[in-house]
């Protein structure tokens, strides 16, 4: 109140300035979103290294936590994985003697690896969107590192999303189960394409849902979905997920199904990013 | 001046708890709006005037950090909450620590059904009971269980900042 006084300015008028101010700016950004992209850059320059800060303080905390819980159960998972280990490697001997027929046979038919060696980079995820209602999260590695937007993001050995930003210290990344996310995606098996888009409601039990399947595609549960040719930002042949309850949609011409994704999305710490971007059509 | 460095000190840091991306904090899948308790919490003990500028400086930080395509949008949606809220100060008593987190159960409330409204149902998703369930009643109950200590904490700091001034005098 005393304050007020002192001023003596009308709140009312300063709501109206800048309710006017905010629905100017969104007209605005809607239109030239490119504009503002310095604005943003500045922030994020000075906002990001307090969230990598506060990062691995909670990663070092639960780490400790960790630690106490299960150092029993890492002593008896020691054992059997050593038991394992001692299997796999011999499993290992046999499958190496393998491989070297196969890179035998794979020089006759002259196939060259299409999807096997992309060059890659490795990020740790460090905030995600302060909302519960998207899947967007930010990653600790910029335009400084050489990241370009549209790159691929994986995550193990699947799809996690692609960069729709990128700044000088920080990217932002749209997962594929986010609800604006749209993926053109093929079976392996058969080659048939199809579109794999994320939904909010389906995420909870941790689905996708695939659309637009030809209805003559000779598809079953269980198949592996990967990244099409025909997508324009998304390289070829990356794991995306397996499909399960397909089923013919009303309009009789094309089949949907739910798609369990291979990421885990819950636990997301590091990911990969692929530094090669998909070539666009040149006419 | 020192009230200033405060506010921002304030919004930086509750911002920067809310979108960590260590998930301790989390239950369900669902993180509790912090910045909404602040923006509240200021409009509930100073008025309609801070109420709304603190909500417009945090709603434009998630905006440059977060917001795709628009900027703006979640400026206008705490300014406006900001300024509503800043009615309540009428009421303001300095022990009650009940009804400020009435008043920020509401306004996660609004500030849910606007937010479906901007972001889902003009892209037609129409099944709000669904969103309702799963995205808006958990984040209210859990803002309001955060809000109890985080109310008292702010406070403490704000009846700090006003005795000072008065002990000069």
């Amino acid at each position: 109140m005393r304050r007020r006084t002192k001023f003596n300015i009308n709140p009312k008028h300063v709501l109206i300035a800048l309710v006017i101010f905010c629905i100017g700016l969104i007209f605005f950004s809607f239109r030239f979103g490119d504009k503002l992209s310095p604005v943003k850059e500045a922030v994020g320059t000075v906002v990001t290294p307090m969230q990598v800060g506060i990062n691995s303080i909670g990663t070092y905390i639960s780490d400790k936590l960790d630690t106490f819980k299960s150092i029993n159960e890492l002593l008896a998972e020691n054992d059997k994985l050593k038991e394992q280990v001692s299997i796999l490697t011999y499993e290992n001997k046999l499958l190496l003697q393998d491989k070297y027929e196969l890179d035998g046979l794979r020089e006759l038919y002259a196939l060259d690896q299409k999807y096997l060696d992309y060059p890659k980079v490795a990020a740790r995820v460090i905030s995600k969107d302060p909302n519960n209602w998207y899947n967007i999260f930010t990653i600790d590695k910029g335009s400084r590192d050489g990241l370009q937007k549209d790159m691929n993001v994986l995550a193990g050995n699947g799809l996690a999303g692609i960069i729709t930003e990128v700044h000088y210290n920080y990217s932002v990344v749209r997962s594929i189960i986010d609800d604006n996310s749209s993926v053109s995606g093929m079976f392996l098996k058969t080659s048939d394409t199809c579109n794999v888009e994320g939904d909010l409601q389906l995420m909870d039990d941790g689905k996708i849902r695939v659309a637009l399947i030809n209805k003559d595609a000779q598809v079953q549960d269980g198949d592996e979905i990967v990244t099409s040719h025909i997508s324009s930002k998304f390289l070829q042949g990356i794991l995306i997920g397996y499909v399960s309850d397909i089923k013919l949609d009303a309009s009789n011409m094309t089949k949907t199904a739910y798609l369990t994704p291979v990421v885990d999305f819950e636990r997301l710490e590091e990911v990969l990013i692929i530094t090669e971007l998909k070539e666009p059509l040149v006419e | 001046m020192k009230r200033l460095i405060v506010y921002i000190l304030e919004i930086i840091i509750l911002f920067v708890l809310q979108s960590s991306a260590f998930h301790y904090f989390q239950l369900a899948n669902i993180m509790p709006n912090l910045l909404l308790i602040l923006v509240v919490s200021t409009a509930y003990m100073r008025g309609r005037m801070s109420g709304m500028l603190i909500g417009f400086f945090s709603g434009i930080l998630v905006d440059l950090m977060f917001g795709s395509y628009i900027i703006g949008l979640y400026a206008l949606l705490y300014l406006l909450i900001g300024f509503l809220m800043g009615f309540t100060n009428r009421v303001y008593s300095n022990d009650d620590y009940t009804l400020p987190i009435v008043f920020i159960g509401i306004s996660d409330l609004l500030y849910g059904f606007f937010y479906y409204v901007f972001e889902f149902l003009l892209r037609g998703r129409l099944n709000f009971l669904y969103y309702l369930r799963r995205m808006i009643l958990p984040e209210i109950i859990y803002t309001i269980a955060v809000s109890v200590l985080l109310y008292k904490l702010l406070h403490v700091i704000n009846n700090r900042l006003e005795r000072k001034p008065e002990e000069e005098v």
